[in-house]
């Protein structure tokens, strides 16, 4: 399940209901990614007072459960679930929450990581972080494309 | 065709939107490019490094060798910053 929304969301019930009525689930993986007090601007770290999350909707609720519909495909699980916010958020704030259950933890803790990696790479947001220079657009970092590329399945015969 | 711009291209262009006939000249994302930087110098900052903005055609990220047709919906955007 995929949801964009600018309201926050329940980490606990989001987990307790994605489990609900499945016995066969052993454990659920989850990530949940929150807004810092400080980003790096210009090289230094400097203190931000909020961030505001724009999206492109439509291709965001493609592109989500695209990335879910991959990870279902790779790994053997019995639920998932993307909520990712948009809009103003503050310092502390959630921003997004990934969970995935399987039987077994292995599944669990590699479709979690492999749907945060590509959540980086493929999701359209883009970061507006206000700083006391003013609105800074947040870059892309190279060690987010690195760890996204980490997935990429070798070609047949390899 | 449509097009949509975001973040900080959307602030040089000062369109989040805008409903374009599709040119003759123009059958390529690339050839799209061209004719819109051309238009004026919010559109030529906003696509002044091309290697550094990605683009999508009906919502799906193509090269910028990908063909474009009038009732396609075209978003162009810098690289994404989620999660």
């Amino acid at each position: 399940m995929i949801r964009v929304q600018e309201e926050d969301f329940d980490t606990g019930a989001e987990i307790a209901a994605l489990t609900a009525d499945n016995t066969a689930i052993g454990g659920v993986a989850t990530f949940t990614g929150l807004v810092r007090d400080m980003a790096p601007v210009d090289g230094s770290d400097k203190p931000i007072s909020a961030m505001t999350l724009e999206h492109y909707p439509g291709m965001t609720e493609k592109k989500l459960a695209e990335i879910e519909a991959e990870a279902n495909r790779r790994w053997p699980l019995d639920a998932s679930l993307i909520i990712h916010r948009y809009g103003r958020l503050e310092p502390g704030d959630r921003i997004v929450l990934v969970a995935c259950a399987s039987a077994h933890r292995q599944a669990a803790f590699d479709a979690c990581q492999f749907l945060m990696d590509w959540l980086k790479t493929d999701a359209p947001f883009w970061k507006l972080e206000d700083t006391d220079a003013g609105g800074v657009w947040v870059e892309t970092r190279e060690t987010d494309a690195a760890a996204a590329a980490r997935w990429n399945e070798p070609a047949d015969g390899e | 065709m449509k097009i949509l711009y975001f973040a900080w291209m959307r602030q040089r262009i000062g369109l989040a939107t805008e409903d374009i006939a599709l040119p003759d000249s123009v059958a390529t994302v690339d050839e799209l490019i061209d004719w819109l930087v051309a238009r004026g110098d919010g559109y030529a900052q906003a696509f002044v490094k091309r290697d550094a903005i990605r683009a999508a055609v009906n919502q799906d990220y193509v090269p910028f060798n990908h063909p474009v047709s009038d009732g396609d919906e075209i978003a162009f955007f810098p690289p994404v910053t989620g999660g």
